[in-house]
């Protein structure tokens, strides 16, 4: 830490240089994403989902956890990536790379067309908009049964092995290793994209959206930019977990969806970069854990975490291990 | 033809007032205090399920529960306003959004550890069921009696907030909350009882709603967005706006699901949508 605040002294290009210095702590962190291959080969397939539901809250921390904008939506992403990846490969383009591309370019696109209304919005007219949008996409989802399979979830996906060597069975090695990889070269998108410039602003943008405009910085195109990026990444998820899965059903685009990945990313601590991968692995692993209750009762103990994180522990957890690091290095010398 | 359209007028506009009573006391407390309580329905949740075990398991009749249902959600409110909105009332919206949404969470849990996930009946007092003809045109009582205690309740709450020295501290503190607090209104009093009172009456109107929607524990999901789309349509404090958006709301959700049934709640978002986006404030927001 003191080397930060010795770079800080130099300016913002200081601050920001020594903000992307790769710590240890990270590099263990991601050298230890490859254990589960050697420890726990017969998890592989949780560890994939667990990969897969990391990149959707790293991608919903960049609009809400850095640029301060709620929304209760951001399943319609994930599940537009899905179905896109879906129907690429029900209409026989079955390689997973390309597929995954143009799946994430789709939502993309429609991150942008929904950006240019979300920009307009903020307080709770942006929470119903988000909402809205969402249940919208849910509802055309399941009435246009002809395409999607509606409530039956869509058939027929067929996804080719990855680089024709590896398919992707039941084990999950493929599955894992793919997941894993795109998660990782998002995740250094991420970190790029919030230690620029332009996620300094984004930063402004929430802690104050009236005074960025008249510091002279764009916010409004600034919130598009961001909000397209977050919707390329969610949409990405969304085609890895059809393509690793091969199946597509309506959950996808749920609300339910959409309110897991936020207390995920809360849970994990917003605004911050590893808050979201941190929640994926604790919610995920949890939930496997206790599959054998009733998913009604689950919520009962998650709807119980959301409280006390709001009142106790305002930047989840890992702003709860910061301020506990902090303390401990002040108590001892 | 006719008689099927003014069929549909009359079940969605008595659906509308159902959807008024759930949702006014929300649209007060939102414009008042700028909090966004999720958990609104869950209060409207808990009415439902009082009502449903005094008259199942103690033999009440439905007209006596109606109070206690009121009551209770009043109670439970006030409650939970002490001990967990109050700290948040300077927070932000998000952590507002997922306090609430975590009480919705436990409410629909508790509810379905309680009474299971299967639809609770209710068994109507006999004046209240059949209906009464008009030539070729049917009404049924229950819903007669829910539009005329939907309008009862609009024209005591209009009386009490316009001619009312309490009603008159309400409005002062939906309009200015730091001028009403200057002038020595007791800002955070006059907010907990409105908030009570607006629970009271989602209470109310989840005990009145059993026999039209049903009750089960996802009550407080399914109804928390209708009721979100009532108050954010409508206009934030605006009881008309309420009334109008809420109208609006029941007939168009009675006739897409009686006209086009296959695209099923589509066409609500759809409206609500469009709506916000030509008036980010509602019909009838200020601002």
């Amino acid at each position: 830490m003191a080397t930060v605040s010795l770079e800080a002294l130099r300016g913002p290009h200081g601050y920001l240089r020594a903000q992307t210095r790769w710590r240890r702590t990270e590099i263990a962190f991601w050298l230890a994403t490859l254990l589960p291959f050697l420890l726990f080969p017969s998890y592989l397939q949780l560890a994939s989902q667990i990969a897969i539901t990391a990149l959707f809250a790293v991608s919903l921390d960049l609009i809400l956890g850095y640029a301060g904008i709620v929304s209760l939506g951001h399943a319609a992403f994930f599940g537009l990536g899905a179905y896109a990846a879906g129907l690429i490969s029900k209409f026989g383009w079955g390689e997973p790379l390309s597929g995954l591309v143009l799946a994430s370019t789709l939502a993309g696109v429609a991150g942008y067309g929904a950006s240019v209304v979300v920009v307009r919005f903020r307080h709770l007219a942006l929470i119903m908009i988000t909402l809205g949008m969402g249940l919208l996409l849910h509802e055309a989802a399941n009435s246009a049964s002809w395409l999607t399979g509606g409530a039956d979830g869509l058939q027929g996906v067929r996804i080719r092995p990855l680089l024709e060597l590896f398919s992707f069975d039941l084990w999950g090695r493929a599955a894992y290793a793919y997941a894993l990889l795109m998660l990782f070269l998002t995740f250094l998108v991420a970190r790029r994209v919030i230690n620029s410039p332009f996620g300094l602003s984004l930063r402004g943008i929430r802690e104050n959206a009236v005074r960025m405009p008249a510091l002279g910085a764009p916010s409004r195109a600034h919130v598009r930019k961001v909000y397209t990026i977050a919707a390329v990444m969610a949409g990405m998820a969304g085609a890895l977990l059809a393509q690793t899965t091969s199946t597509v059903s309506l959950e996808v685009l749920s609300f339910q969806r959409s309110a897991d990945v936020l207390v995920i990313l809360i849970l994990g601590g917003a605004g911050r970069l590893y808050g979201g991968i941190l929640g994926a692995i604790l919610y995920m692993v949890a939930r496997d854990q206790f599959s054998g209750i009733n998913p009604q009762y689950w919520y009962f103990w998650i709807g119980l975490l959301l409280i006390a994180v709001v009142l106790f522990l305002p930047n989840g957890i890992l702003g709860g291990l910061g301020r506990a690091a902090a303390w401990w290095r002040r108590v001892s010398p | 033809m006719l008689g099927s359209f003014v069929g549909v007028l009359f079940d969605g506009f008595a659906y509308g007032m159902l959807l008024f009573l759930l949702s006014v006391g929300l649209s007060v407390t939102l414009g008042m205090m700028n909090f966004v309580n999720l958990a609104h329905c869950s209060f409207a949740m808990l009415g439902g399920y009082v009502t449903v075990t005094l008259m199942d398991r103690l033999g009440w009749p439905f007209f006596a529960t109606l109070p206690v249902a009121f009551l209770a959600a009043a109670a439970a409110s006030a409650a939970l306003e002490r001990a967990l909105f109050r700290p948040l009332y300077r927070a932000s919206d998000l952590d507002q959004c997922l306090l609430t949404i975590g009480i919705v969470f436990v409410s629909v849990a508790g509810a379905a550890y309680v009474y299971g996930t299967v639809q609770q009946p209710v068994q109507l007092p006999d004046y209240l069921r059949g209906a009464v003809t008009f030539g070729s045109l049917r009404f049924p009582v229950y819903r007669l009696f829910l539009i005329g205690a939907a309008l009862v309740v609009t024209v005591v709450l209009v009386a009490a907030l316009e001619h009312t020295r309490f009603g008159a501290r309400v409005r002062a503190a939906v309009d200015n909350q730091r001028m009403a607090r200057g002038l020595g209104i007791d800002v955070d009093g006059v907010f907990a009882v409105t908030f009570a009172l607006g629970s009271g009456l989602a209470g109310l109107g989840g005990a009145l709603a059993i026999e039209i929607v049903g009750l089960d524990p996802s009550f407080a999901f399914t109804y928390l967005i209708y009721v979100i789309i009532v108050v954010s349509v409508g206009g934030l404090a605006s009881i008309g706006g309420s009334f109008v958006a809420a109208t609006l709301l029941g007939i168009s959700d009675m006739a897409g699901k009686y006209y086009v049934p296959h695209l099923g709640a589509f066409l609500i978002y759809l409206v609500m949508v469009g709506l916000l986006m030509w008036r980010p404030t509602g019909l009838f927001g200020r601002r």
